[in-house]
């Protein structure tokens, strides 16, 4: 590590009603990645966005290159080589990658773009990242991963001296993690300053140098990531131990019923030939890399995308499921990966997200009995403990984890018995993650069935009683938990299909 | 959601559209003796009505996030249809009345089915019915102009839906009972918004439509409902305007959808959908029809209102690009 790049000191904002950033300091030396962590709403993002000119500080100092500075906006951060990579990529599909990389500063040739400039500096770019993509390839073409490698393509080009990565991980794949992290070590060796921001513990341990810790728009500390443990890191970010060991053995009893039985279902490409069985009570853990089909499977079942073939049974009984509605009325509840696309109405108070599947059961003849709708969405903030002021409180106003919850909330008003958890913490901080672990697990002590499908291989030997690997569009693997191993399901997850 | 209690009535865009609608009142009385006169108001309210329906009608669509063009000239094409009827083959009033009511959810209905079933962008799907009722019009109504029956003429009855004339002569007495009529119209379409299913998943589908489908809502039937809402709108608004114009000509039309769905703008409802109420629809129309009948009376060319009418919707449009940065920000 080598001087300091920056350094953000007693750092003071506030909004009107809340006090986002309360005199919080950090220090990036130049050679460091350095981790900045906590909870959602513990302020990281607002602290990023003092940094790089969204937001104005009400107090406190910023020195950058031993220079007290205060960016007016983000062009103005970029111009001084502070650049951000998005969680979120901000690609234009139809362009070519070296058209996204530059644009907004096309390289000229008199009036025209100079097409081929660009793509040689695109070049040039992905030389020095080590990487391997074609300049003039299609950015809707390319995988999630490469696309989140042209992002930070992009970021460089700006001469950065201090990139901020604001959770890049969240939807690659294990194999474009390391390819990240590959990158990561070479722009610290080139002696960058990096601010790494991320919920997963395993990330933080293995790239980052120093962390720091936020809670609650406070500064706890910051440590060197070598000298600590995960358990160090949740407990400053938590205030408390929560760390759980995996489930030793099955909860659901031998002679429990099969509620939902899939026969040789097939949906495309990424669904081929998968069958399975779900019992009552059971929590079926779907394992895999991105990409290995479980969504797509999840969607196929509950009707969200059309089928090619394939049988399924409800309690034995063979259903027709060819729209989400039929699926609905089979008593099967889907919550989506992607909440706020899928999942909630955002803009809609709790209590409207809450009905939203069931509102046929709360009407008085043609109209919608308001106060009966009230009491049951209550009910479930009581049951749930879900956080918020009141029923009328907008879901875009929770925090991820309640959001969670209201989603959770709206399938049993539906009375469903079978619930697709798709990767249900993405998104949710530590402590409200394992309040998301214990809801369903009491779910499932109540007789409710639960496919979970998830990337996070904690969660998954956590809270699986039996787990389903899947491997590009197929089933690989199916194992009971007392067998289940780290090791054994990266074997299925990764094993290449005999044709 | 503290600070919006804060800000408290100023929050509300109906509240700030009811202030502009009472001091555009009061301006253009104070200035001109003619505009407080009672027969400008009642002529002022005669030219409402039919937008008024339009716009309620419109509202629905422009909740989902979609909109609908075909409203001007489907209402043109409504009114002819039933009052070729009428006045060339000699039907009774009511059979004119109930095709035009008919015709416009018909189309309204082939509107749905075009943008949530074909997929067709609403713009585009409505632009082409928009198209295709002037051109229906004309064709319905043999190129015929039609002068429904007059107030007084036999079969003139339904003039009194929307304006009661009261003796004869000088001495005749007009009485807007539209005002009435379209009072419980109001409230029973802010009632269908705010209290049923329809009203419920059209916000919905506004919002969120994938969340909403994968919520097991029936969303194609509560999308075509929004469309279909406005078309047997625009059907009514036909009465209205036969009503209030004495000769409905074919291939007119085009261009009084905008303003109904500038009128629903003005009122608040979410130019990208998910947010909107009756009520801000009727004031919004309210400000664009003071504005059109007003500007002449202070001494403006009519052409004046177009130009007053579009910063005023751009007006409105920046208080909910305004309000939702704000948003934003707190989130």
């Amino acid at each position: 590590m080598g001087e300091i790049i920056l350094q953000m000191k007693e750092i003071d904002k506030s909004f009107p009603g809340v006090h986002a950033l309360d005199h919080v300091s950090l220090e990036v030396k130049r050679g460091e990645v350095h981790a900045l962590m906590g909870e959602n709403g513990a302020g990281k993002s607002t602290l990023m966005k003092v940094l790089t000119g969204i937001y104005k500080k009400d107090e406190g100092t910023i020195v950058y290159k031993g220079k007290e500075v205060e960016f007016r906006n983000t062009r103005e951060a970029q111009d001084n080589g502070v650049v951000i990579v998005h969680q979120e990529l901000n690609m234009v599909g139809d362009l070519t990658v070296a058209q996204n990389i530059f644009i907004g500063r096309e390289p000229r040739k008199g009036f025209r773009i100079d097409d081929k400039k660009m793509i040689e500096d695109s070049k040039a770019l992905f030389d020095r990242l080590h990487i391997d993509i074609d300049p003039t390839e299609k950015m809707s073409e390319l995988t999630v991963g490469k696309q989140q490698m042209c992002e930070i393509a992009k970021a460089i080009s700006h001469n950065a001296e201090l990139i901020i990565f604001d959770e890049p991980s969240a939807a690659l794949t294990e194999k474009e993690i390391e390819d990240l992290f590959t990158i990561i070590r070479d722009l610290r060796s080139q002696n960058l300053g990096i601010i790494y921001i991320s919920h997963r513990m395993d990330e933080i341990k293995v790239i980052t140098d120093r962390v720091t810790v936020m809670r609650d728009g406070g500064y706890v500390g910051t440590l060197i990531t070598e000298e600590c443990t995960k358990e160090d890191i949740i407990n400053m970010m938590v205030g408390r131990v929560i760390y759980e060991k995996p489930k030793e053995k099955s909860l659901v009893p031998a002679d429990a019923p099969v509620v939902l039985k899939v026969e040789h279902l097939n949906a495309g490409k990424m669904v081929q030939d998968v069958s399975f069985e779900l019992r009552k009570g059971e929590i079926l853990g779907f394992s895999g890399l991105m990409g290995a089909g479980r969504t797509e499977t999840a969607r196929a079942i509950f009707g969200a995308d059309p089928k090619q073939s394939g049988d399924i049974y409800v309690n034995g009984k063979k259903v027709e499921i060819n729209s989400p509605q039929d699926a609905v009325n089979h008593g099967i509840g889907y919550l989506s990966e992607d909440r706020r696309r899928f999942g909630i109405v955002v803009g809609k108070s709790i209590t409207e997200n809450s009905t939203m599947a069931a509102l046929s059961d709360y009407m008085s003849g043609l109209f919608i009995n308001k106060s009966k709708e009230k009491q049951v969405s209550e009910k479930y903030i009581k049951e749930l403990d879900t956080k918020t002021p009141s029923t009328d409180q907008l879901v875009v106003n929770l925090s991820g984890g309640n959001q969670q919850k209201v989603v959770i909330a709206k399938w049993l008003v539906r009375n469903s018995d079978i619930l697709i958890f798709d990767e249900p913490t993405r998104g949710i901080d530590v402590g409200a993650k394992n309040e998301i672990y214990k809801l369903m697990n009491r779910l499932a002590a109540e007789g409710k069935s639960i496919i979970m499908i998830s990337s996070e291989m904690t969660e998954i030997l956590r809270m699986s009683d039996r787990i389903i690997v899947m491997c590009e569009g197929r089933k690989t693997g199916e194992i009971n938990i007392e067998e289940a191993t780290q090791e054994l399901i990266m074997d299925k997850a990764t094993r290449q299909m005999e044709a | 959601m503290k600070k919006k209690k804060s800000i408290g009535l100023l929050a509300d865009q109906k509240f700030i559209v009811l202030i502009i609608v009472v001091i555009l009142y009061v301006v253009f009385s104070f200035i001109s003796k003619d505009f407080r006169k009672y027969s400008t108001l009642v002529m002022m309210l005669d030219s409402t009505y039919y937008i008024l329906l339009l716009a309620i009608g419109v509202t629905f669509p422009l909740i989902t996030g979609g909109v609908d063009l075909s409203i001007g000239t489907g209402m043109i094409c409504y009114g002819l249809t039933g009052g070729y009827l009428v006045v060339q083959r000699g039907y009774p009033t009511w059979v004119g009345l109930v095709v035009a009511v008919l015709f416009g959810l018909l189309v309204g209905i082939l509107n749905g089915i075009l943008i949530a079933v074909m997929d067709l962008p609403p713009f585009l799907g409505t632009l082409c019915t928009c198209m295709m009722t002037r051109g229906l019009g004309s064709i319905c109504a043999n190129s015929f102009a039609i002068p429904w029956p007059g107030a007084k003429a036999e079969g003139g009855w339904f003039h009194n839906i929307f304006k009661l004339t009261m003796g004869a002569g000088r001495k005749a007495m007009n009485y807007p009972v539209g005002v009435i009529v379209l009072a419980v119209i109001v409230i029973l379409m802010s009632f269908v918004l705010n209290h049923t299913r329809v009203g419920r998943y059209t916000i919905a589908i506004g919002s969120n439509k994938e969340a909403t489908r994968l919520s097991g809502v029936n969303v194609r039937a509560y999308h075509i409902t929004a469309y279909a809402i406005s078309g047997l709108f625009a059907g009514l608004a036909s009465l209205a305007y036969a009503a209030a114009i004495p000769t409905i000509q074919p291939g007119t039309g085009a261009g009084i959808e905008l303003d109904a769905i500038g009128g629903a703008i003005v009122g608040g409802v979410s130019p990208t959908g998910g947010a909107g109420s009756i009520i801000g629809t009727m004031l919004g129309v309210f400000v664009i029809q003071l504005l059109k009948t007003g500007l002449p009376y202070i001494g403006l060319e009519a052409n004046w209102q177009q130009i007053v009418t579009g910063l005023v919707l751009i007006g409105a449009v920046m208080i909910d690009v305004i309000k939702q940065r704000r948003e934003a920000l707190e989130g």
